[in-house]
C-alpha cells in the first residue's frame, strides 16, 4: 500500500467533507430567491420578492430589532461581568480560583435544555417570562463564560509585571485596570464580546422558554416558520440571520489576523 | 510592595457580579430541579422508579442513547479524517479548511436544520436530484425517522470532533513517524501502531465532547424528527410546557446533567478542558 496515495485519498475525502460541512447550510440563499409563494428551489427565475415581505413586515421586523436590543444588552452585560471576572481570577490564581472558573464554566457544558427549564422555574413567579429582563440576563449568564475563556486566554500571555510597576509607581488599582490591563487584554474583550453577540443572536432553546407573545426574537419566529414549512419567508429570514452572524465571524477573523501580522512585524 | 492579602480579596471582588448572576438566575434554579426531582409530585424516588416501569420513558432514554453513540462514532471518524488532513495540508490549504470549518461552526443551527429540511424532505432537492437521474423511483424517507435526525446531528457535530484531534496532532512529535519509517515499519502499520495510539487522547476527549452535545441535544431531533424520533430533550420541554409534568422533567434533567458532569469529569482526565472549549471558540 502506498502511503502517500491514502494520504492524498484521506486530503481529498477531507475537502469533500468540508464542503459537505458548509454547502448544505447555504441552501437557505436559493431557496429565499424563489419566485413561487411555497418553499421551493427556483427552477427559471430569481426573485427578492420573499425579502421585500420580509423587510415590509411589522412582524418580521419587530423581531428583528428585538434581538439586536437582546444580543446588544446581553452582550454589553457578559463582556463587563465576564471581563472584570477573569481579570478576577487571574489576580487570585490560586486552586480556589481554578475551581471558581469550572463552576462559573458550567452554563457553557450544561445542556442548554436545562438551562432552558432552570430560566423558566424562576422567572415564572417573577414575572419575568415574556420580558425583555428575562431574555437578557438568560442570554447573560450564558454567553459570559465565553467572555470569561477569551479573555483569561489575553491574561495568559499579559505580563504580570506591568500590573506591578503601574502599582509600583503609585497608580491606584482602578487607575491600573483602566490605563494598563485592560488596553492590554483588549483582543480578548473584542473576541469574547463578538462570541457573546453570536451566541445570544443565535440562542433558540431558551428562548423557546422565555418568549411567548410581547417578546418574539428572530430566531423564535423563525422556528415558527420551519415548524409551519410553508412560507418563504423563513428562507429570507435565515439568510438574514446568517449574514450577520458570518459578518460578526468576519470581524473577529479580520481582527485576530491584524493581531497576528502585528505581533509578527512588531 | 502591596501586602498579599487586601490583593486577594480585591481580585474576588471583581469576580463577584458574574458569581452573584451565576449563582442566582442558574445553579440555584438548578439545585431546585434536583429537589424538585424528588418531591414532585409526591416526596420519594416515584420518578425514578418510572425510569423501570414506564416502557416509554426506557424506549426514550433507549433512543437518545443509540442516536447519540452512532452519531459520536461517526462524527469522531469523520472528524479524524478532516483533522489529519489539515495537519498535513500546506500551510495555505490547511488555513483554508480551517475557515471553512469554522464557518460552519458559526452558522446557526437553526439555520442548519432549516436547510436540511429544504434538501431532505419529500420533494426535497436530494430526492429530486436521484430521481432526475434515475437512481431511485421512489423519494426516500430522510425525514421523521432516525436516519435523518443523524444526518442533522453529525453535520453540526464533525465541527466539534475535529478541534480536539486537531490539537493532539499538533501537539504530537512528528519525528516518531519518521523514527518509525526508518525502523522499517510500512505507512499504514506507522499509522495503526504509532499515530493512532498517540492521538487516542484526543479521539476521546472529541468523542467525549460530541457526547455530552448530543445527550441534550434539542433543535435537530425536535425539528428533523418531526415529532416521530423523540429524545430526552424534546421530552423534557414537553413535559414542562404542555403536560407541566415537573416531576418527570426534573427527573430527566437530573440524569442528564449528572450523565453531563461524569463525561466531563472523565474527559478532563484525558484533556486539559479549556484547550476543548477554548480552542472551539477562541
Amino acid at each position: 500500500m502506498n502511503p502517500s496515495a491514502a494520504a492524498r485519498l484521506n486530503t481529498a475525502l477531507a475537502w469533500v467533507l468540508l464542503a459537505f460541512l458548509v454547502a448544505p447550510a447555504l441552501v437557505a440563499i436559493p431557496v429565499s430567491l424563489t419566485p413561487k409563494t411555497f418553499l421551493s428551489f427556483p427552477t427559471d427565475e430569481l426573485s427578492l420578492q420573499h425579502y421585500r415581505k420580509l423587510f415590509g413586515s411589522a412582524e418580521w421586523m419587530s423581531s428583528f430589532w428585538q434581538s439586536t436590543v437582546i444580543a446588544l444588552a446581553s452582550t454589553l452585560l457578559a463582556t463587563a461581568t465576564g471581563t472584570l471576572c477573569a481579570i478576577g481570577l487571574w489576580r487570585v490564581s490560586s486552586r480556589a480560583g481554578e475551581v471558581m472558573r469550572a463552576v462559573l464554566l458550567l452554563p457553557l457544558v450544561i445542556p442548554p435544555i436545562i438551562a432552558a427549564m432552570a430560566f423558566y422555574r424562576l422567572f415564572v413567579p417573577l414575572g419575568l417570562i415574556d420580558s425583555y429582563p428575562g431574555l437578557i440576563l438568560a442570554h447573560t449568564v450564558l454567553a459570559a463564560p465565553l467572555v470569561l475563556i477569551t479573555v483569561s486566554a489575553s491574561l495568559a500571555g499579559f505580563d504580570v509585571r506591568l500590573e506591578q510597576a503601574s502599582r509600583g509607581l503609585g497608580a491606584s488599582g482602578f487607575t491600573t485596570m483602566r490605563r494598563v490591563i485592560l488596553p492590554g487584554i483588549k483582543p480578548g474583550v473584542m473576541a469574547g464580546a463578538v462570541f457573546a453577540f453570536i451566541s445570544s443572536w443565535d440562542e433558540i432553546v431558551v428562548t423557546l422558554f422565555l418568549s411567548k407573545f410581547s417578546v418574539y426574537t428572530l430566531p423564535r419566529r423563525m422556528w415558527n416558520g420551519i415548524r409551519e414549512n410553508t412560507d418563504p419567508t423563513v428562507a429570507a429570514a435565515a439568510v438574514v440571520l446568517m449574514v450577520v452572524t458570518l459578518v460578526a465571524f468576519l470581524i473577529w477573523a479580520l481582527a485576530a489576523r491584524a493581531r497576528a501580522k502585528g505581533l509578527k512585524h512588531g | 510592595m502591596t501586602p498579599a492579602r487586601p490583593r486577594l480579596n480585591a481580585g474576588w471582588l471583581l469576580v463577584l457580579p458574574l458569581l452573584a448572576l451565576v449563582l442566582a438566575l442558574f445553579l440555584g434554579p438548578i439545585v431546585n430541579i434536583l429537589w424538585l426531582s424528588v418531591t414532585d409530585p409526591e416526596p420519594g424516588f416515584g420518578n425514578y422508579a418510572a425510569l423501570i416501569t414506564s416502557d416509554s420513558l426506557t424506549r426514550i432514554l433507549w433512543t437518545t442513547l443509540r442516536i447519540c453513540v452512532i452519531c459520536t462514532a461517526i462524527s469522531v471518524i469523520l472528524g479524524y479524517c478532516i483533522a489529519y488532513a489539515m495537519v498535513h495540508a500546506a500551510d495555505g490549504d490547511r488555513n483554508r479548511m480551517l475557515g471553512l470549518l469554522l464557518v460552519s461552526f458559526w452558522i446557526s443551527v437553526l439555520v442548519r436544520t432549516f436547510s436540511w429540511l429544504m434538501l431532505l424532505g419529500r420533494n426535497g432537492l436530494v430526492n429530486n436530484g436521484l430521481e432526475a437521474i434515475g437512481v431511485i423511483s421512489q423519494p426516500i424517507a430522510f425525514m421523521r425517522n432516525e436516519l435523518g435526525v443523524l444526518i442533522g446531528m453529525v453535520h453540526y457535530m464533525v465541527p466539534y470532533a475535529v478541534l480536539p484531534i486537531l490539537a493532539s496532532m499538533q501537539a504530537m512529535d512528528g519525528r516518531v513517524v519518521s523514527a518509525s519509517r526508518s525502523l522499517g515499519a510500512t505507512g499504514a502499520q506507522t499509522f495503526w501502531r504509532v499515530y493512532l495510539p498517540l492521538t487516542r487522547p484526543g479521539v476521546v476527549a472529541a468523542a467525549l465532547l460530541v457526547f455530552i452535545i448530543n445527550l441534550g441535544f434539542y433543535v435537530v431531533p425536535a425539528v428533523l424528527g418531526g415529532g416521530k424520533v423523540l429524545m430526552v430533550a424534546e421530552y423534557i420541554s414537553v413535559q414542562v410546557l404542555i403536560t407541566l409534568r415537573w416531576g418527570t422533567a426534573a427527573m430527566l434533567a437530573a440524569l442528564l446533567l449528572f450523565g453531563v458532569l461524569a463525561l466531563l469529569f472523565l474527559m478532563s482526565r484525558f484533556m486539559k478542558l479549556s484547550t476543548v472549549f477554548g480552542g472551539a471558540r477562541t
